[in-house]
């Protein structure tokens, strides 16, 4: 028994069957978003993988790499991707550390 | 050497099988031929490379091409009339010993020459002048070049593939290929792997951006086409377990629109020994014509509206944008 299990990627679709027209909604703004626009398919894709990994989705991974393998990216372009995402990731807990200056600096001679 | 597939295949090709039938996706409706504009001729499975993807399972060591009989053949067929585009294929097609004395005279036949160039064969012996002999001839040449990276290129083509390929581009580009408005020189991208292809114009672009800035080469046009799961390539999905998942891709990707204009309804497909096939991936399958004719005693007429014999592997050809030799078909 895994918490994950790659066939229920297949399975999305699932979450429908008890609140259908929440799962229809969704996914209309889903796949909205996903659509060329003033940003390209390649780089929604980018987007996409940097953010599945910085939410450390396992299916949401799998998915965009495809899709940015799919979109003509490589792996040199998507792990700049993935770096960036990872640095703003790490600076947002590091920034944190400021407000741990300033609880030490509140209470500090 | 053979491969433990080959072994599992017990001298049959194999032939994928997908979750619902290729039939049984159109409705259970022959697909027929159009027109046939086309002879597609694979003049034999000869090649100085040996990718991983080869549909063909062509590499130096194989020996069936194509003898002056079955050349004169084709010859005699484009004199007939009614064709317009001869579209040589392999193997590496300049390999075999009559490849110049076919293209010479096809050309005396007013249809347009297409060549599928693989790029590296201009390094091997006595083929130096390709470019000038394509250029004398007006031949439109088609190439093979899955990515701009050379790691990429490499490890589906062969180690130093990219290198010599962007050699032969700037020399292909130095006779006027590329450059010249009758010289055309159009690239073939294909997926390193088990994915789909990008949209065309979209990874067009990055070719041309990317091969102009790094090499200075230009070309006019890039096929965007679908690893065919059969021979070599569907060895290396069965090896690397992606097979179940590559054909249910497939399915989920097929387009209807792409069923139009599938390359195997407007042309035919010619073997080595002059057998007649709906497209070169039948010919691998060994799925000939219905009516099993050959390029001896072909009747252009009654072929034009054949049904076109189909299997599962055609959902490579009608995924997304669809994939035929001119790449997207949507």
């Amino acid at each position: 028994m895994h918490y994950y299990n790659e066939d229920d990627l297949g399975r999305f679709g699932d979450i429908a069957k008890h609140k259908p027209e929440l799962f229809e909604k969704f996914l209309a703004w889903y796949q909205a978003c996903q659509e060329e626009g003033a940003l390209s398919k390649r780089e929604k894709a980018l987007i996409g993988l940097a953010v599945a990994v910085t939410v450390q989705c396992p299916y949401c991974i799998d998915a965009y790499t495809n899709s940015c393998l799919e979109n003509g990216s490589n792996m040199e372009q998507m792990t700049e991707a993935m770096h960036l995402a990872s640095a703003i990731r790490g600076g947002a807990s590091l920034i944190h550390g400021i407000q741990s200056h300033n609880a030490h600096d509140k209470v500090s001679m | 050497m053979q491969t433990l597939i080959q072994i599992e295949r017990d001298g049959k090709p194999a032939i994928p099988t997908a979750s619902i039938g290729f039939h049984e996706k159109l409705g259970g409706v022959a697909l027929r031929a159009q027109t046939i504009d086309t002879l597609q001729v694979n003049v034999g499975k000869l090649c100085n490379q040996a990718c991983k993807h080869c549909h063909v399972d062509a590499s130096p060591k194989r020996t069936e091409i194509m003898q002056r009989e079955v050349v004169d053949a084709c010859l005699e067929v484009l004199r007939s009339g009614g064709i317009t585009t001869l579209d040589l294929t392999g193997g590496a097609p300049e390999m075999i010993p009559d490849f110049r004395y076919f293209v010479t005279e096809a050309v005396k036949s007013n249809v347009k020459v297409i060549v599928r160039h693989n790029i590296t064969v201009m390094f091997e012996d006595g083929q130096a002048d390709l470019p000038e002999f394509f250029a004398a001839n007006h031949v439109e040449v088609v190439s093979s070049l899955p990515y701009f990276v050379a790691a990429k290129t490499d490890a589906q083509r062969g180690t130093g593939v990219f290198d010599k390929s962007v050699e032969g581009l700037k020399r292909l580009n130095a006779v006027g290929y590329g450059i010249d408005e009758t010289l055309r020189l159009n690239l073939v991208y294909n997926p390193v792997g088990a994915f789909l292809p990008p949209e065309q114009s979209a990874i067009e672009a990055d070719f041309k951006r990317e091969l102009l800035q790094r090499y200075g080469i230009v070309f006019n046009n890039l096929y965007a086409i679908t690893n065919m799961p059969i021979a070599r390539y569907l060895d290396w999905l069965r090896r690397t377990n992606n097979e179940e998942a590559y054909m249910r891709k497939l399915v989920s990707a097929f387009n209807p629109a792409a069923v139009d204009g599938l390359m195997c309804r407007s042309l035919i497909s010619v073997d080595w020994r002059g057998n007649l096939y709906d497209c070169d991936f039948n010919q691998m399958l060994e799925l000939k014509v219905e009516s099993a004719e050959t390029i001896f005693d072909l009747n252009l007429e009654s072929l034009k509206t054949r049904a076109i014999v189909t299997a599962d592997h055609c959902y490579g050809c009608t995924a997304g944008s669809g994939s035929s030799c001119g790449g997207t078909v949507v």
